[in-house]
């Protein structure tokens, strides 16, 4: 989920022993079959939902229904950096060159701006490179110590060769009984309740 | 003329016709069926038609089972040699910069030459992760973790001499704008800084491009460790027994945890909480394009700014325009041959790896080879063509008696004409076999080449820096530069280096990009299975389907088929 679109919440589920539900894992044979279960629950409305896969599907933003505004916060924190190393990098430059320790080299002028290119186009890189990784992490909701899929036995498999559509209970379209239906209908080979632990 | 009713004409002719056989890939004495010249038939990424899971354990068990007693032998010596640059640096600064063979006129020779071979080696893992990435060459999944992984400790190997050529260390950091007592800064219209922004650049953004790609896959090594764990086979610590004596009784620690809680926590803490989610999985493929897109003006520019050191100064032989692109043409030239001089063997010492590295793969780094070994060449015969046309009189004698004439056949000819025509021979010459498609299709050929190139960057290097300064303008100036046991040492030290990192990263680190690799075999393709037919909801633009292996295959054969009716 995006740290800046929080979605609205349904009510809480608890199991027979009392534990809070996180929701349902559902298992999916391969990737086509992946994108039609995504495709179904895109269409059923769900907002507080994910799919699991070894490796980026492709076209999965479309079935998921993703495509487009999920990244528009990434490119402005990318294009951010990119601004923020260009300026530190002019001014530093600026700075030092011509005000604090003007020192005339090869009898050029202290603001000449030509020979700050190379540096300021490395540190607009560098600044670039972190805000992108950073920023990707960031609005991932990454690093995360712990996550309630982590719990169940199967999911270590989507790390491998396995494909899941996991659902949240807070979902406002959440429903024990029409979401099951709604995967197995989709073709879910096999479907876990996951506790919140 | 009897009309001809063409509805029962096709339909006679549909009558007839059966499946067509599977088409035979042609055999090939040498290959591995990856060398098919059929531009029709898309040859397989990895070999043996494997599953996720296949590529999953295949590269697993490089660090989760023994590798073998190479390894051991190799890192040994990697972390002896390492030893010994240790021992020699320190050596180095307690006693000066004396210790090496440099003097008043030579004052740049095996230090930067170290530093730009190794610099330049670092150049072709960026450029397979970034250049290729952007076009959307397949076949980098299966290369570019190891060449990522080798530019990082190249470009570690080439930060040593730089910081240590300073003579008094302690004050390298002066190299860096940092505030201080004496209230000066660096000169930013010098390409030395220029240059110390570059590479800390540069190394920077490849660290965190190779860490960024390698996420999803320590996960993957987190969750096989958690998943034994679960199951109540997690492996224990002990040591292996010795591979000629398998019945050695070896000690097994008794500890309260096994070596799978620690694979889980150090995978588990470096992959940061990966959960193979869709949504994260769409930013992080937009992240990864975006930081390719970046890093490829960056590995351009920084041979770019390694040859303004040399380019905006006014020594003859230096003073070159053509410097830059000359440079970065080596850098990616050197850069590969690396690659291939790292990647060939272990196709034999490492199980699987020739799966995973095809013989299409050598023969593709081949051509690179031959067509950047080609541009090297054509800029050595520019600039000496410059040299020449150019009138200066002071570049030509460079280029005339300091490299090529021999000095053993004309008076005040070049003492170091034998560097010259190494690197020649070695840089122009050797990578012509390459025109020969038996030869870039043989490993041992290709092996043998890129041991040759890698000698000719070093000396491209010696050649550019010692051959330029030992005998500048007046005569009184000329001097000779040999090397000290302390200079060969140190280079052979940082060798080590080299090697040592690159064995712990064939242990301890996704060697192949397993999330990569899975996404380009044949079955990822959501259409797999349903040749070419959109089904579902989802009718919108699949056109971009083209660049999958597999599904272009099977496209491909279906286009011939009904070319073949028609």
């Amino acid at each position: 989920m995006s740290i800046f679109s929080p979605q609205p919440r349904g009510p809480i589920y608890q199991t027979e022993a009392g534990k809070t539900v996180f929701g349902v894992l559902a298992k999916f044979a391969n990737p086509g079959a992946l994108v039609h279960g995504a495709e179904a629950v895109r269409d059923a409305g769900y907002k507080r939902w994910d799919t699991h896969s070894p490796f980026p599907v492709h076209d999965m933003e479309e079935s998921m229904g993703i495509k487009g505004w999920l990244l528009t916060p990434l490119m402005y924190i990318i294009g951010g950096g990119a601004l923020t190393g260009f300026l530190v990098a002019g001014a530093m430059q600026y700075w030092i060159t011509h005000v604090d320790y003007e020192m005339v080299v090869q009898g050029k002028p202290t603001d000449a701006w030509e020979s700050f290119v190379p540096v300021s186009f490395e540190l607009t890189v560098l600044f670039t490179a972190f805000s992108t990784l950073i920023g990707m992490l960031a609005l991932n909701g990454l690093p995360r110590h712990h996550h309630p899929l982590f719990t169940s036995d199967a999911f270590l498999k989507a790390s491998d060769d396995e494909f899941f559509v996991s659902i949240e209970a807070s979902d406002p379209a959440f429903d024990p009984e029409k979401t099951r239906s709604l995967l197995a209908d989709a073709g879910a080979l096999s479907i876990e309740l996951v506790e919140e632990d | 003329m009897s009309a001809i009713n063409p509805d029962k004409l096709t339909a006679d002719r549909l009558a007839g016709l059966a499946p067509r056989a599977e088409r035979e890939r042609p055999k090939d004495p040498l290959g591995d069926g990856t060398l098919v010249e059929d531009p029709a038939l898309d040859p397989p990424l990895v070999l043996g038609n494997p599953s996720f899971g296949d590529i999953t354990n295949m590269v697993a068990s490089y660090a989760e089972k023994p590798i073998g007693l190479w390894w051991l032998i190799v890192f040994l010596t990697g972390a002896n040699l390492f030893g010994l640059l240790q021992v020699m640096l320190i050596y180095l600064i307690t006693t000066g910069v004396g210790v090496w063979g440099l003097n008043n006129q030579v004052d740049w020779a095996w230090d930067i030459t170290n530093f730009v071979f190794w610099i330049g080696i670092g150049h072709a893992g960026t450029l397979i992760s970034a250049i290729l990435c952007l076009f959307k060459q397949n076949w980098r999944t299966a290369v570019n973790r190891a060449a990522e992984a080798m530019t990082i400790f190249a470009v570690i190997c080439a930060g040593i001499f730089p910081g240590v050529h300073v003579g008094r260390v302690w004050f390298a950091w002066f190299l860096f704008p940092i505030p201080n007592y004496n209230y000066i800064w660096p000169n930013f219209r010098s390409p030395l800084l220029w240059d110390v922004f570059a590479v800390s650049t540069y190394a920077t953004v490849s660290a965190l491009f190779w860490y960024m790609g390698m996420i999803p896959d320590l996960a993957t090594f987190r969750d096989r460790a958690v998943k034994r764990i679960r199951e109540g086979v997690a492996n224990p610590f002990k040591l292996e027994p010795p591979l000629w004596f398998p019945a050695a009784p070896m000690p097994s620690l008794k500890l309260p945890f096994t070596a799978d809680h620690v694979r889980a926590f150090i995978y588990g803490f470096l992959s940061l909480g990966w959960r193979f989610s869709g949504r994260h999985w769409y930013r992080y493929e937009k992240a990864y394009l975006i930081l390719a897109g970046i890093s490829t003006p960056l590995v351009l520019s920084v041979h770019s700014i390694v040859s303004f050191d040399f380019a905006t100064s006014q020594v003859p032989g230096w003073h070159t325009t053509i410097f830059p692109p000359y440079f970065v043409a080596g850098a990616v030239f050197g850069g590969f041959a690396m690659v291939l001089f790292l990647l060939i063997p272990l196709r034999i010492l490492m199980r699987d790896f020739s799966r995973l590295v095809t013989l299409r793969h050598l023969e593709l780094m081949a051509k690179i080879i031959l067509v950047t070994g080609t541009m090297v060449g054509f800029a050595y015969s520019m600039e000496f063509f410059i040299a020449w046309y150019g009138g200066n009189k002071f570049e030509l004698d460079v280029f005339a008696n300091n490299r090529v004439k021999p000095d053993i056949f004309f008076k005040d000819g070049a003492p170091y004409w034998w560097a010259y025509w190494s690197m020649i021979f070695c840089n122009v010459v050797t990578p012509q076999v390459f025109w020969f498609k038996k030869m870039r299709q043989n490993p041992a050929v290709i092996w043998v080449v890129a041991l040759f190139v890698t000698i000719g960057m070093w000396f491209e290097r010696f050649v550019i820096i010692v051959t330029s300064i030992h005998r500048a303008w007046l005569p009184g100036e000329w001097h000779m530069f040999f090397p000290t046991p302390v200079d060969i040492l140190t280079f052979v030290g940082s060798c080590g280096l080299f090697l040592m990192l690159f064995m712990l990263f064939l242990k301890f680190i996704p060697v192949f990009a397993m999330a990569e690799l899975k996404a380009v075999l044949p079955q990822a393709s959501p259409h797999y299975g349903h040749s070419g037919g959109h089904g579902g909801g989802h009718g919108d633009d699949h056109g971009g389907d083209s660049h999958d292996a597999g599904q272009s295959t099977v496209i491909a054969s279906a286009d011939a088929d009904e070319k073949e009716l028609g």
